[in-house]
């Protein structure tokens, strides 16, 4: 029988080659799931992964990865700290809704001012406030009263859905909308429009911003005593508190951290790509990021690649929608098996497989 | 009459051999002593008796017939019962349910209670059925599993080093209750490395070092010493000390109370106590009677209230644990991996751990790993860390070899108060040596320090003066010089002694 | 305003069935030791496969049974992951709820009710037969009963017989029960099972008999609402029953407000919870469990808002926004977490078991 036995040490081979067994892996299974809903596996494989970036329209395409990576790279990299630290934000996604209402909100406030120097930046920061605040609800919550921030970052995600919804036909409602749901377009909106910054390559400030998030997080996780403090809580809370981390300040800043990227991401989504705040806004960013943050090993630079890469399975997705009539719900049931790949082929690093008799030291 | 006989019993593990063709057996109504250090082997043995471990060659027969027990169930069918060392309790269960977990046949539920109270009167061993196992003492927990084990009326009772958290009180109603069990027949494994013990209890010992039988012997008629040569193999040196004159009072804890930190802890209770420079004072007790609580309070862990721990004169009750170690507070806890270091971080990391306040090993939040990792080598050489290397993760350490660093790092950092718990638990003698030897010295250069045990000959060995922890109260601290193991089993004993005198009563 | 607060209990029934459902399952689950943050998913997918089927098949039995069947395998996929690949549980049980909910977006394209389904309803014999009362609250239909006959069943099993105490007993300690020859994984997979057939039967529930329709989403956050009761009842089966009942009260009063347009109900609704609130309050410091405002955390909130919204009322506040009373079971939700601060967490919860350590 197999059994598995832990390493002394993680292995160096296993740490890198595990996501990439785990892509290979979610490839074969999403194979097996396409060719079941009667679809040519193949080709939709090479929809999802060829297409996009080297096929005939990648011109088009390309810049779209960009635009999807951003911000699931900016959430990511947020709920990296907080998960090493064994701090569950789940709700990122109602940090990153806040984040949206509060930078539009803002920005609408000053409609129709021309200074752009003043209009965007107080929109990013409402919108990094926005969200750092819903996240440090929960934080507040459980350091005072012990509770679970799993439960309530996910309740405040519907609270925020409801708002939105509400906000969209309500508060911030185009007044020149004829009655129709939905915000003026703020992307129309020069003074508060996060338009790209070089035509053609889907490069706007929200892409800026992701890069600057993960090198600076890479630094902190690496070099700083806060990184530190975050992987020795995560690890072995007794020890982080015996070498004097204070872990309330640790839920905190962590949830604060993620939820101000997620609330970032938010304000980039709705005044770039989005245009407005609508019911309809372009959801889970918030959810699929737990997977980007996972596929890239909670490292800033695994990150990086994994938003890229689930980028990709969204634009891949899309692609092999018109072209094989692939469901929009598969490439999610494709998504999933990613996190479950990536999280079963993980054991390697910790343990080594053994043949043998199933027996106990 | 034999019981139990081991033929050629060999195990291997990758990279180690713990047992290698072991040979011995065990008569009926005999109490058998395992004797050996850690790390000889007795584990790896009881757990194949137990069927937790299925030996590569050799094999067993109990009362004539071939004897391999596939799992415990089997054992325990066959009239195996064991206590462990670290009970298998369950806290929030009670002893009734905790006792019915152990059986493979239990009596219904409604009559289990009465069960245990016919058993524990029958062996001197009183225990409340409905209790909850997380609010007893050290001592009744034993109890739990011994009566346990006794409802399944046993062949052979294996009993892993039963006594490291009794006090000699507790000691002397066990041996009653195991010489009782001896008379009507039971056979006893008796595991353990206190010489003075098996030679009061065993009719026969075996002797096992690295794996191998390196002896057998009637405890009764060899000495202490004899067994410990063929124990530990070579002959020892005990550390050298002077009693120096003991200089300023720098560590003092007044009137100091704290309420346990969490359910199943234990609430500190007005402890007075005072260090001076130059000194050593031990501090015994069960464990579980507030230990970990007193190391917390003054390693900043826990804080307490304004004056209650003053060091200088300056009240730190308040303080972080960093803060504390600037002024030159370290402390040491009892459970190596997963508090004292992080098991999955590399030694480096775990130098850092506690370094970076003294050793200065960051900047401006920024860390020096540089300096990190030549903090960790000096460690690693100070104190003879057997490792690899500093980029070694803690839990590829042996106990000893990780206990030895994570005493290393505090004492390195020359502290003026040093706390320790439990600091050669699990060690080997060699090392444990070591370390007491390198806690006198940095006494010697006229730091306060303080040494929370449970093995009093340790405390015997280093201290100037002892007290007792008992129920988070500490008794008034007195001179070792001449102090006896009686004594100090009084003043452990606290509220134990009237649950012994009711026992026997 | 016409309501009959007879009809509105039994409404209340109804609405919180699917989430007691789950919950008696996450409870069993946790109780082993294992968190799975997966019920959303399993819940929805339950919800689609008992759509397809009972609709397919005309019977509402089947339909029932193929959703605690899809449920249990898909609770399956976690319990391989976090058992025997020994992955991280909370990671796992949220990729189950991301998984689970696009597997059942996937299934459910185009499903459509071919067959209607009716859930035989089953009269309680002599009980329901009370004038008035009787027809209302004992006249359900039998998943109703089933989910307080299975509380029942689980209290009984947990604390009257020895799987039970097995069972409990891997959740506080794996390794001690491992050290006694239990089989810690079997017994976790087994949890696991019924957690996953739980959730699937909560989820047809929503999608045959409490909206019964079929959309994208539709269990709309009970899975983990379920989650929260569960930390709620202290990991005790009874006190599930008072969360998964406040929680429906909730519901159902949102329903009734939003349709009714007046604050005539929320004005009893509030009165009563304010009274209940008081009369815990002051029994529990009669009895000298606990007296300080800390302890009672529940009740103060409950008090403070109520005096809130009776200010307000005061003032000559008349309606609130339709739009925002959709929050209210999630704020429901947390004011209850906060309040009631989570006790008696089995001690192994969530973390990885592997014999060798």
């Amino acid at each position: 029988m197999l059994r598995l036995e832990k390493r002394p040490q993680p292995s160096t081979f296993w740490t890198y080659a595990a996501p990439l067994v785990a892509v290979v892996v979610t490839i074969l299974l999403g194979m097996a799931l396409f060719a079941s809903l009667g679809k040519d596996p193949v080709g939709a494989i090479r929809a999802i992964f060829y297409e996009p970036l080297f096929g005939e329209f990648s011109f088009y395409y390309r810049p779209e990865v960009i635009k999807k990576a951003a911000p699931l790279i900016l959430i990511a990299t947020g709920l990296a700290f907080g998960f090493r630290a064994g701090v569950w934000n789940i709700g990122a996604e109602g940090q990153y809704i806040m984040g949206a209402i509060c930078g539009a909100g803002v920005a609408l406030a000053f409609y129709p001012s021309e200074s752009r120097w003043l209009v965007f930046p107080l929109a990013i920061i409402a919108g990094t406030i926005g969200g750092a605040v819903w996240g440090l609800i929960p934080a507040l919550l459980k350091v005072k009263f012990k509770t679970n921030e799993i439960l309530v970052s996910l309740m405040l995600v519907y609270v925020a859905q409801v708002l939105i919804t509400a906000f969209s036909s309500g508060l911030m409602r185009n007044p020149d909308g004829h009655g129709f749901p939905g915000s003026r377009n703020l992307s129309q909106y020069p003074a508060a429009a996060n338009s790209e910054l070089f035509a053609g390559t889907g490069i706007h400030w929200g892409v800026i911003a992701a890069l600057i998030a993960v090198a600076v997080a890479y630094v902190i996780l690496t070099r700083h005593q806060f990184g530190f403090d975050v992987r020795l809580a995560g690890q072995s809370p007794k020890a982080a508190s015996f070498s004097g981390v204070n872990p309330n300040k640790l839920v905190i800043l962590s949830l604060l951290l993620s939820g101000g990227l997620a609330g970032l991401a938010g304000v980039f989504e709705v005044t770039g790509p989005a245009g407005q705040i609508l019911g309809s806004f372009p959801k889970f960013y918030g959810f699929t990021a737990i997977i980007v943050a996972y596929l890239g090993r909670l490292h800033p630079v695994g990150i990086l690649m994994a938003g890229a890469l689930m980028a990709l399975t969204y634009i891949g997705g899309e692609v092999a929608q018109d072209r094989q009539q692939l469901p929009a719900a598969a490439i999610m049931v494709f998504q999933g098996m990613l996190l479950f790949s990536i999280l079963g082929v993980d054991v390697l690093t910790n343990y080594r497989l053994r043949f043998g008799k199933n027996e106990v030291r | 009459m034999t019981l139990l006989d081991l033929r050629g019993l060999t195990k291997a593990y990758p990279g180690v051999v713990a047992n290698s063709d072991v040979s011995f057996s065990i008569g009926e109504g005999e109490i058998h002593a395992l004797l050996g250090e850690n790390g000889a082997g007795k584990s790896t043995l009881v757990k194949t008796i137990y069927g937790l471990v299925r030996p590569d060659a050799g094999d067993m027969t109990l009362a004539g017939q071939p004897f391999s027990p596939s799992d415990p169930r089997a054992a325990r069918g066959s009239g195996i019962a064991m206590v462990f060392q670290h009970f298998s309790l369950f806290d929030a269960l009670t002893v009734a349910e905790n006792i019915a977990l152990g059986m493979d046949n239990p009596p219904p539920r409604k009559q289990i209670a009465g069960r245990i109270r016919e058993v524990s009167e029958k062996y001197g061993l009183p225990l409340d059925p409905d209790m909850i196992v997380g609010d007893l003492s050290a001592g009744e927990r034993q109890r739990v599993e011994i009566i346990r084990c006794l409802l399944q009326s046993p062949r052979l009772l294996i009993m892993d080093e039963p006594t490291s958290v009794l006090t000699p009180q507790e000691v002397n109603i066990l041996f009653e209750t195991l010489r009782l069990l001896s008379e009507q027949g039971t056979s006893i494994l008796y595991i353990s490395h206190k010489l003075d013990e098996i030679r009061a209890l065993c009719h026969r010992a075996t002797i096992l070092r690295l794996g191998k039988v390196v002896g057998e012997c009637d405890p009764r008629a060899t000495t202490s010493r004899e067994m410990a040569e063929m124990m530990v193999g070579t002959v020892l040196q005990a550390p050298q000390r002077d009693y120096a004159e003991a200089g300023a009072e720098i560590l003092c804890l007044k009137n100091l109370s704290a309420p346990a930190p969490h359910q199943f802890g234990t609430a500190l209770k007005n402890i007075e106590l005072t260090v001076r420079a130059g000194e050593v004072v031990g501090i015994g007790g069960v464990a579980g009677n507030g230990q970990d609580e007193l190391v917390a309070a003054l390693s900043g862990e826990m804080r307490t209230g304004e004056g209650m721990v003053v060091v200088d004169g300056a009240s730190i009750g308040g303080l972080t644990p960093n803060a504390r170690r600037k002024i030159g507070v370290c402390a040491a806890p009892e459970e190596r991996n997963g508090h004292a270091a992080a098991p999955d971080m590399t030694l480096t990391e775990n130098a850092l751990l506690t370094g970076n306040t003294r050793m200065v090993l960051s900047k401006n939040g920024m860390l020096d790993w540089a300096k990190a990792r030549d903090f960790a080598d000096s460690i690693i050489n100070a104190f003879d860390v057997r490792t690899p290397g500093t980029e070694t993760t803690a839990r590829a350490l042996s106990g000893g070899n990780l206990q030895k660093f994570v005493i290393g790092r505090e004492i390195l950092q020359k502290p003026k108060v040093l706390v320790v718990n439990q600091p050669t638990w699990g060690v080997d003698a060699a090392a444990a040596a070591s370390i007491r030897q390198a806690l006198l010295d940095l006494a010697a250069g006229g730091s306060a320090v303080v040494v929370i045990s449970q093995d009093l000959d340790e405390i015997l060995e280093i201290a100037d003066r002892f007290a007792a922890l008992n129920e988070g109260r500490l008794s008034k601290p007195v001179s070792t010089k001449g102090l006896s193991i009686e004594e100090i089993g009084l003043m452990l004993g606290g509220a134990h002694d009237m649950e012994a005198a009711h026992a026997q009563a | 305003m016409d309501i009959n607060p007879i009809l509105l209990l039994a409404a209340v029934m109804v609405a919180s069935t699917p989430v007691l459902l789950a919950a008696i399952g996450e409870l069993v689950v946790e109780r082993s030791g294992v968190l799975n943050l997966g019920v959303e998913g399993m819940m929805i997918t339950g919800a689609v496969f008992g759509y397809i089927i009972g609709h397919g098949s005309g019977s509402a039995i089947g339909g029932f049974a193929a959703a605690a069947l899809a449920g249990a395998c898909l609770s399956l996929i976690f319990g391989f992951l976090t058992q025997f690949l020994l992955t991280n549980q909370t990671a796992t049980g949220l990729g189950l709820t991301l998984f689970g909910l696009g597997l059942s977006s996937l299934v459910g394209q185009g499903a459509t009710a071919t067959y209607p389904v009716t859930v035989p309803r089953l009269p309680i014999p002599l009980l329901s037969d009370i004038p008035s009362l009787g027809p209302i609250l004992f006249n359900h239909d039998a998943v109703v009963y089933l989910s307080i006959l299975l509380i029942v069943l689980v209290w009984f099993i947990m604390f009257r017989t020895r799987a039970g105490l097995i069972l409990r007993a891997t959740g506080e300690n794996h390794d001690a029960a491992h050290a006694l020859g239990y089989p810690v994984r079997l017994v976790r997979m087994l949890a696991i099972f019924f957690g996953g057939g739980c959730a699937g039967l909560a989820g047809a529930y929503i999608s045959l008999v409490r909206v019964p329709q079929w959309t994208d989403g539709i269990t709309a956050g009970a899975g983990w609402i379920a989650l929260a009761i569960v930390v709620f009842a202290s990991w005790k089966p009874f006190r599930l029953l008072i969360g998964a009942y406040l929680f429906g009260g909730v519901t159902v009063l949102q329903l009734n407000l939003q349709a009714d347009g007046t604050l005539a109900l929320l004005d009893i609704a509030i009165g009563l919870l304010a009274v209940a609130a008081a009369v815990v309050w002051l029994t529990r410091s009669i009895t000298k469990k606990a007296a300080a405002p800390m302890d009672n955390l529940l009740s103060v909130i409950i008090l403070v808002l109520s005096v809130v919204y009776g200010l307000l009322r005061l003032a000559g506040m008349q309606t609130i926004p339709i739009e925002y009373l959709s929050m209210l079971p999630y704020l429901a939700t947390i004011a209850v977490l906060v309040g009631l601060r989570a006790s008696n967490a089995p001690a192994s919860l969530g973390k990885t078991f592997h014999a060798s350590t």
